[in-house]
């Protein structure tokens, strides 16, 4: 069997490019991707904490069932945002949204 | 496994989602000028919710229902109290907003987040708290992006959209390993694997500063707080009164739960954490809140650095702590809502949000002028509004628990904020208009505004008068905490 610590190194390497991503992407659809790839990331935690461990406590995956779920809503609404910004603006690049700053 | 205590301990949220059908059903029938009667229903409907949530539903002793996933207790209790009535404000505010005021989907949405934000306040499972921060924040984010036709507020939506899935995506890794290290969900359950030393230090070390990032999110406190002035100015302002009451609160609500209850074990390293955070947030927004010149991001650095002096309750760490911050949270949503509200008021009729164009209120709606007093005093924190006294009650939380510097630290920023406070009152009681002709700019106030901003001054002056059963009620949740 494959060593647990693999399964948690990936998920914080998956972490870490999906932060990065949303660091140093413009694009906010580029941004949005970083910010799934930080939400598989912490899946991939999830449903390997659950298999080697208690395998009959279902809460690990009910857990993870759940982020799917919210990141389904999460990211209609942020598409849709982006959407009435670029019907707005003309732009979904985050640095030209800069109209609001000190 | 239903007994009368499960649907007891979410009574609140049924009630409100009842109200959510009744808008959803009644919506369509109305045509034109009666659209804003969704307000009216929202407003009453979360009134009488109250009401009967007060004398059908309240807790006895602390009880676990659902499978563990609520927790029933008087903290809980108190803090969703203190929510409806934002939402309450909020709903009354916003009726007679020029675009957002005729449109059922807004209060559909404020109910939305409302009942997210209650279920924060009384979860005690993981999943359960996860779920419950993404409801109340998904509306949230449309809410601030709802004036498609506003460049302002598609970009506030954008904004707290992007830094909100940031901020509870990294909160969320934190839970994963605190499920992970502790193999449990529940949050008492967690408390007892720490307890027995199941999670390394480091690793407890690094999920606290993630969960950190995402409730600092929540309440802006400084370094977190970059979304806050332009979502602040970009949003409808009643909405930005309600991001900067009652989601802020709902954070409180957690960071108090979780930091408590979960990670009392590691209280030397949060503590101290917090404890710069606050002294940060607290400077900082007080500074950058000098220089401004747009009347709801002075607010909104306000705002930020009001989380720093409740955060001083958070480093009290004691049921006196806990109960300070329940306390300056009642208050705050008074205060600050008061303060949106007259915000809203005014630039509907004028389109202003100028501090300097604040000149000459006093002469042309007195009562306005009076209520923008009294909310930036209690601000300030000057008695006899609620301010002051719960800024006394975190100070006092602070120096028991030997954080003398913090409080000195939070003393010093009362001072600087009065100044800022002072210097827009100086525009609406000293200055006057141009040409002196205050008696033909008139700023009258609709019925809603009315209703909502006497409740709003009522409650600041009661808080900070008759403060014994608010500070007896806020002792009663934090004694349920522990």
């Amino acid at each position: 069997m494959v060593p647990h610590s693999w399964y948690l190194i990936l998920a914080a390497a998956l972490f870490s490019v999906g932060m990065f991503g949303v660091l140093a992407r413009r694009n906010a659809v580029a941004i949005l991707l970083g910010v799934e790839l930080m939400l598989n990331a912490v899946n991939i935690n999830l449903v390997s904490f659950w298999r080697y461990s208690d395998v009959f406590s279902m809460s690990g995956q009910v857990f993870s069932i759940i982020v799917f779920a919210v990141t389904a809503a999460e990211v209609s609404v942020g598409l849709a945002l982006v959407i009435s910004m670029y019907r707005r603006r003309n732009t979904v690049i985050a640095n030209d949204v800069d109209m609001l700053k000190f | 496994m239903f007994t009368t205590q499960t649907f007891a301990s979410i009574l609140p949220e049924i009630l409100i989602l009842a109200i959510g059908l009744l808008v959803l059903v009644f919506e369509p029938f109305w045509k034109g000028e009666q659209r804003r009667n969704a307000g009216w229903l929202t407003a009453g409907g979360l009134f009488v919710s109250m009401i009967i949530c007060l004398l059908a539903g309240r807790p006895g002793d602390p009880e676990m229902t659902l499978g563990g996933m609520i927790r029933f207790d008087w903290l809980g209790f108190f803090l969703k109290m203190l929510f409806m009535f934002a939402a309450a404000a909020t709903a009354l505010l916003l009726m007679d907003h020029d675009r957002a005021g005729k449109r059922g989907e807004a209060y559909l949405l404020l109910l939305a987040s409302l009942i997210g934000m209650n279920l924060m306040a009384s979860s005690a499972d993981l999943v359960m708290l996860y779920l419950s921060i993404e409801t109340a924040s998904i509306p949230l984010y449309v809410l601030s992006g709802f004036l498609l036709d506003d460049e302002r507020s598609t970009e506030a939506g954008f904004k707290y959209f992007l830094y909100g899935t940031l901020a509870s995506t990294i909160m969320l890794y934190g839970f994963s390993l605190l499920f992970g290290f502790s193999g449990t969900t529940d949050l008492y359950g967690i408390a007892g694997a720490l307890a027995s030393g199941k999670i390394p230090p480091l690793i407890g070390f690094g999920i606290v500063s993630l969960v950190v990032v995402g409730l600092g999110f929540k309440v802006s406190i400084v370094p977190f707080h970059f979304w806050a002035p332009d979502v602040y100015e970009g949003a409808p302002t009643p909405v930005a009164g309600f991001l900067s009451t009652a989601s802020k609160a709902a954070g409180f609500a957690v960071i108090l739960r979780l930091f408590f209850v979960v990670f009392p074990g590691f209280d030397q390293i949060w503590t101290m954490t917090f404890a710069v955070l606050s002294a940060v947030s607290m400077t900082v927004g007080n500074l950058l809140a000098l220089p401004q010149t747009n009347i709801k991001r002075l607010l909104a650095y306000s705002s930020i650095s009001h989380a720093g002096y409740a955060l001083i309750g958070v480093v009290g760490f004691s049921q006196f702590g806990a109960a300070s911050v329940v306390f300056y949270l009642a208050a705050y949503i008074a205060t600050n809502l008061l303060a949106f509200g007259i915000v809203m008021a005014y630039s509907r009729i004028t389109g202003i949000e100028d501090i300097r164009e604040y000149a000459g209120l006093s002469r042309r709606n007195p009562l306005l002028g009076l209520m923008m007093l009294a909310a930036f005093l209690s601000l300030a924190g000057m008695p006899p509004f609620g301010g002051f006294i719960a800024k006394i009650l975190v100070f006092a939380a602070g120096v028991q628990a030997n954080y003398i510097w913090l409080v000195v630290v939070g003393i010093i920023n009362s001072i600087i904020g009065l100044y800022y406070y002072l210097n827009v009152l100086k525009f609406v009681y000293l200055y006057r208009l141009p040409n002196e002709d205050e008696d033909r700019h008139p700023v009258p106030l609709t019925q809603p505004y009315m209703i909502a901003l006497v409740v709003l001054v009522l409650g600041v002056i009661l808080i900070g008068t008759i403060f014994a059963p608010f500070f007896n009620w806020s002792d009663a949740g934090a004694f349920n905490l522990f």
